[in-house]
């Protein structure tokens, strides 16, 4: 079949529509609307996480400065914290989990559409739950690892530290559901031939930071729920007075938190994984290392916990144990970065902005993964451990690997999703305001914490003589807040006014640039037969698979049914966790009654239309 | 002379100007540090445990700078050599090289294990005590103050460490109330102070030790390094490096202090008293604390502020000054209070105007202080963390100024 005919078959599709208005978007349950969902609720997070880091920054401008009080400082920094992991890279990675995996395995939803919904409305209503504290006063105030016993009713008495825990405990849920769900639906909704050792490496990482997400958040949930008991029932898990242990809150939390630095770090490693062979126009070089380095990545990442707790006083041979764990992840991170440098030898290169974005990472996550090596060596992280030093060494990670991953994934996936691509000259302004932004804020941090500057704190005294590093640093941050108006600016224009984009615009390998852009709600008509990991890019096997896919097919496959049961659970459970604020018995208990309610409904509703 | 909070920018034109110098040598600076310039530097170590983290991480820098520099110039050199030009066919589709995969997997393995061994020699060789006579301190964290306790010599200071140089030092740390760290950089590395856990009777409550050994004498800042809450910034420290004559007469004028209330002091820390004691005349320092209370019979004002600290105000509740009837141990022991260089934990100096802005109105330079106003009480409601509540002084400006000159007579 000639590509003429495929255009023509396209064309001819306007005639399906699909529905509109704003309750078809409430009652979605396709895994494309769920994902633009989650893109653009966490961009407005990024921008509410940014604003309170430029206020962070403006109060720190100067030394011993009082711009604003303590209080409202301890508690922008606390919710900035919050915020950027829970409400901005955990989410857009999920945005691309949920747009991309689907469209790569040859499936036409996710495994289980209407828990993808719940998910999505769990994750908004926890992020707006967590967040309503500001409008009382009394946002979080512990800090994002809010450390036991600063958490405790006798050092944080009001309701700042109730927002934080349960709306983090409502978040949970979403991320364990949305877990469940990736693992099935790439477990058993891949495309005939689509075998585990054929899916991009997008698809994979997805998958291991999916088992990440259900063994790592349950950690978090049963520490936040210790931290509710003691805070509403008077229990002592983590009271010294009565023998508990602040400590054990430590070990809970980093049990989840390493792990979670790799559910943040290993989606950007797939999208750049995907995006390097594209724009080298060579496959992916060494693709079993890369997959077996992003396992082990994975794997090792539940050991290794207790080096941010080097100063805790574990002892030497706990230490030791992992300095060892932790300087052992550094040589499969090492094996990815010279995979995707060997992946580019030889290819031609083209300087796309998703392109930059892939390239960026790999020069400054490589800087963020060498300052992590000097804290893995136990005896530095004494000096620097909570110092500003530590500051540039996270955000060089965070920033510079995840973000600038997921920022060469919307450039990339964008025209997908929408079907015209992003402006490129905005887009180059976007990635060198970026990279110059980002370098000016974080890398002068790495001065302020060799020269004792704590963080976390309100002000600094000018004695510290750290005050250049901090203006450096804040002018950083409003470049970088400029790169982030820029960013919005082209994903408005060009979403409405870009040149279209066609169903494979970058030339690329895998499966979902088979298919028209935007898809179809349903996907693929009929389901491809995959016989390489670049089906796209065998010429033979490519023009098998565009029959197929982009075909209009003799009848609509069958789609799940819209459903509203999952935005009511979503907010009954809310409102249920919220209400344990009270501390009273049968309030708390009266709210679970419209959980199990909408759970029943739920349950009775047929997920498929009549007849099928 | 600074205040916190000050409203203005107080950057002196002299840190500026060197601020800008110091631009184009950051990375000289990285490595040489600048004595003097940065009070709180990390690189610029004066003990022992300084020095074996300072080497560590000498060494660690260089592996991390050649790393950094063969992926970036491979990167680069990738970059230039194969940007898509014009006419360019499709490339040579290569999926992978055993060779090569092998090759950097054992290059960056043996880095580690390069890093890893000097690592965990140091893990051990700074946690463990330098000598069997190592001096020991007990080191307490409270919001937001240091109380430290020198078991041997009996002897209970806040907010300015006292510490003879050449002798090696035992910190134990604990907290009271959540979880501090104990930082002072020229000295080495960070260790937390966790609150001490209830145990069972017979069991030892776990704790936290720093081991080092000052070489130098000096005044050394630090502060606290885990977010205790709303005045974490403002939880300083300083520590005062003197030589033992110094630091013996320093502790026997403490005990003097003492000694003049208390004439039945136990006995072992009375034979401390005159040793050390003695051992500083030797030395031919002068006992200024020796004087301390003909001071105060001198000076009428610090007289009246005297009987206000002690009668009035009532300030003994919480505080104690040797010597007297103040004895409350919530708050810093103020003995000796005029020889301390900083006030309330090393965030102003030391001086009448400071102590007074203090006494009047503690939480514009520490919200949240554990301290009421003249003009308004702690309330246990707003003090968090705080069993009691405590009404508010009610001092008025010229009795504020005799309780500063008694407390600054404390020497």
């Amino acid at each position: 079949m000639s590509t003429a005919t495929i255009e023509q078959a396209h064309a001819g599709h306007g005639a399906h529509t699909e529905p509109t208005g704003l309750w078809s978007w409430i009652t979605t349950v396709d895994h494309k609307r769920i994902a633009i969902m989650y893109f653009l609720a966490a961009t407005f997070f990024f921008f509410v996480g940014g604003v309170e880091a430029l206020l962070i920054r403006i109060q720190l401008w100067n030394p011993e400065q009082a711009i604003f009080s303590a209080e409202l400082y301890n508690q922008l920094f606390t919710m900035h914290g919050t915020t950027m992991v829970f409400l901005v890279a955990m989410p857009m990675a999920v945005a691309f989990f949920n747009y991309v995996v689907p469209l790569q395995i040859g499936a036409r939803d996710v495994a289980f559409p209407r828990l993808n919904a719940l998910s999505f409305w769990i994750f908004l209503f926890g992020g707006i739950y967590i967040n309503l504290g500001w409008f009382i006063g009394a946002a979080p105030h512990a800090s994002w690892v809010g450390y036991a016993t600063l958490t405790s009713t006798a050092y944080s008495p009001g309701l700042n530290t109730d927002f934080w825990f349960i709306g983090l405990s409502i978040i949970g849920i979403a991320s364990i559901a949305g877990g469940v769900n990736f693992i099935t639906t790439i477990v058993n909704m891949r495309a005939p031939g689509m075998k585990m050792m054929r899916m991009p490496l997008f698809t994979w990482m997805t998958f291991v930071t999916s088992f990440l997400l259900i063994t790592a958040i349950p950690v978090i949930a049963v520490a936040l729920i210790f931290l509710g008991f003691d805070r509403t029932f008077g229990t002592v898990f983590f009271d010294p007075s009565m023998g508990g242990d602040p400590v054990l809150w430590q070990h809970l939390f980093w049990i989840f938190g390493h792990p979670e630095v790799y559910i943040l770090i290993l989606p950007s490693f797939g999208v750049i994984s995907d995006i390097i062979p594209t724009f080298s126009k060579k496959p992916l070089f060494g693709y079993p290392i890369v997959v077996y380095a992003g396992i082990l990545i994975g794997f090792i990442g539940w050991g290794v916990w207790s080096h941010h707790m080097f100063t805790t006083g574990l002892g030497p041979i706990a230490d030791s144990f992992f300095v060892a764990a932790t300087m052992i992840i550094a040589i499969p991170t090492g094996v990815k970065i010279f995979n995707w440098i060997a992946t580019m030898w030889g290819g031609t290169i083209r300087f796309t902005t998703a392109m930059l974005f892939c390239i960026g990472l790999l020069a400054v996550f490589t800087v963020g993964g060498l300052s992590g090596i000097m804290h893995a060596a136990a005896p530095i992280t004494l000096q620097q451990h909570d110092s500003y030093f530590v500051v540039a060494h996270f955000h060089y990670v965070i920033v510079g690997g995840a973000m600038m991953g997921l920022w060469a994934g919307l450039y990339y996936w964008f025209p997908k999703v929408t079907g015209r691509l992003l402006n490129e000259t905005l887009g180059k302004w976007h990635f060198w305001t970026t990279m110059v932004g980002f370098n000016l804020t974080f890398f002068p941090m790495h001065f302020s914490g060799l020269y004792g500057m704590p963080r976390r704190i309100y002000t600094y005294s000018a004695d510290l003589n750290v005050d250049l590093f901090n203006q450096l640093a804040t002018i950083g941050a409003f470049i970088f807040g400029i790169s982030a108006l820029i960013m919005v600016w082209n994903l408005w224009h060009s979403a409405r006014k870009g040149d279209t984009a066609g169903a494979n615009p970058w030339e690329a390998a895998t499966l979902e640039w088979s298919i028209p852009s935007p898809p179809h709600h349903y996907n693929f008509p009929e389901l491809p037969v995959i016989r390489s990991r670049e089906p796209l890019w065998n010429d033979g096997e490519r023009e098998e698979v565009l029959a197929v896919t982009m075909l209009e097919p003799e009848t609509e496959p069958v789609m799940p049914v819209p459903s509203y049961w999952p935005i009511l659970l979503a907010l009954s459970i809310t409102v249920a966790w919220g209400l344990v604020m009270t501390g009273i018995w049968w309030v708390i208990v009266l709210g679970i009654l419209p959980v199990f309610f909408c759970t029943l409904m739920w349950a009775f509703e047929p997920a498929f239309p009549e007849g099928h | 002379m600074r205040v916190f909070p000050i409203w203005k920018s107080t950057v002196t034109p002299r840190l500026r100007a060197s601020a800008v110098r110091f631009l184009p040598v950051l990375f000289l600076a990285l490595l040489a540090g600048c004595a003097g310039e940065f009070p709180q530097s990390t690189i610029d170590p004066r003990t022992d445990f300084a020095d074996i983290i300072h080497s560590l991480y000498v060494s660690v820098f260089w592996w991390t700078m050649l790393i950094l520099a063969v992926v970036w110039v491979a990167l680069t050199v990738t970059l230039l050599r194969f940007r898509a030009k014009p006419g360019d066919g499709k490339p040579k589709q290569i999926r992978g090289h055993m060779g090569l995969e092998i090759g950097w997997t054992v290059g960056p393995a043996l880095i580690v294990v390069a890093i890893a061994i000097p690592t965990i020699q140091a893990v051990f060789a700074t946690q463990r005590p330098i000598s069997e006579d190592a001096m020991v301190v007990d080191v307490t964290g409270h919001r937001f103050w240091w109380e430290f306790h020198y078991p041997e010599q009996g002897v209970t200071t806040a907010n300015e460490l006292w510490l003879p140089v050449d002798r090696a030092i035992t910190l134990r740390l604990s907290s009271t109330d959540v979880i501090h760290s104990f930082w002072v950089p020229m000295l080495g590395g960070k260790r937390d102070l966790n609150p001490t856990v209830t145990v069972r009777e017979g069991e030892e409550p776990k704790v936290n030790y720093l081991y080092f050994t000052p070489r130098e004498t000096g005044l050394y800042m630090g502060q606290c390094a885990e977010f205790c809450g709303e005045s974490h910034a403002f939880m300083a420290m300083r520590v005062n490096v003197v030589s033992d004559a110094e630091f013996d007469a320093w502790t026997a004028g403490w005990l003097e202090s003492r000694g003049a209330a208390i004439p039945a002091a136990p006995a072992i820390e009375g034979g401390a008293t005159e040793e050390a004691g003695q051992e500083a005349e030797e030395a031919g320092v002068t006992l200024q604390a020796a004087a301390s209370m003909s001071a105060v019979d001198l000076d009428p004002l610090a007289v009246q502020g005297r009987d206000i600290f002690l009668n009035q105000a009532t300030c003994g509740a919480c505080h104690a000054v040797q010597g007297t009837a103040a004895q409350g141990r919530l708050a810093p022991d103020l003995t000796q209070f005029g020889l301390r260089t900083s006030l309330a934990s090393g965030i102003m100096e030391n001086t009448p105007e400071n102590v007074a802005a203090w006494i009047i109105d503690p939480w514009r330079f520490k919200p949240g202080a554990n301290m009421p106003g003249t003009q308004y009480a702690m309330d246990s409601r707003i003090v968090s963390g705080t069993p009691f509540a405590w009404p508010a002084t009610g001092l008025d400006d010229e009795q504020v100024r005799a309780v500063a000159a008694y407390l600054l007579s404390l020497k």
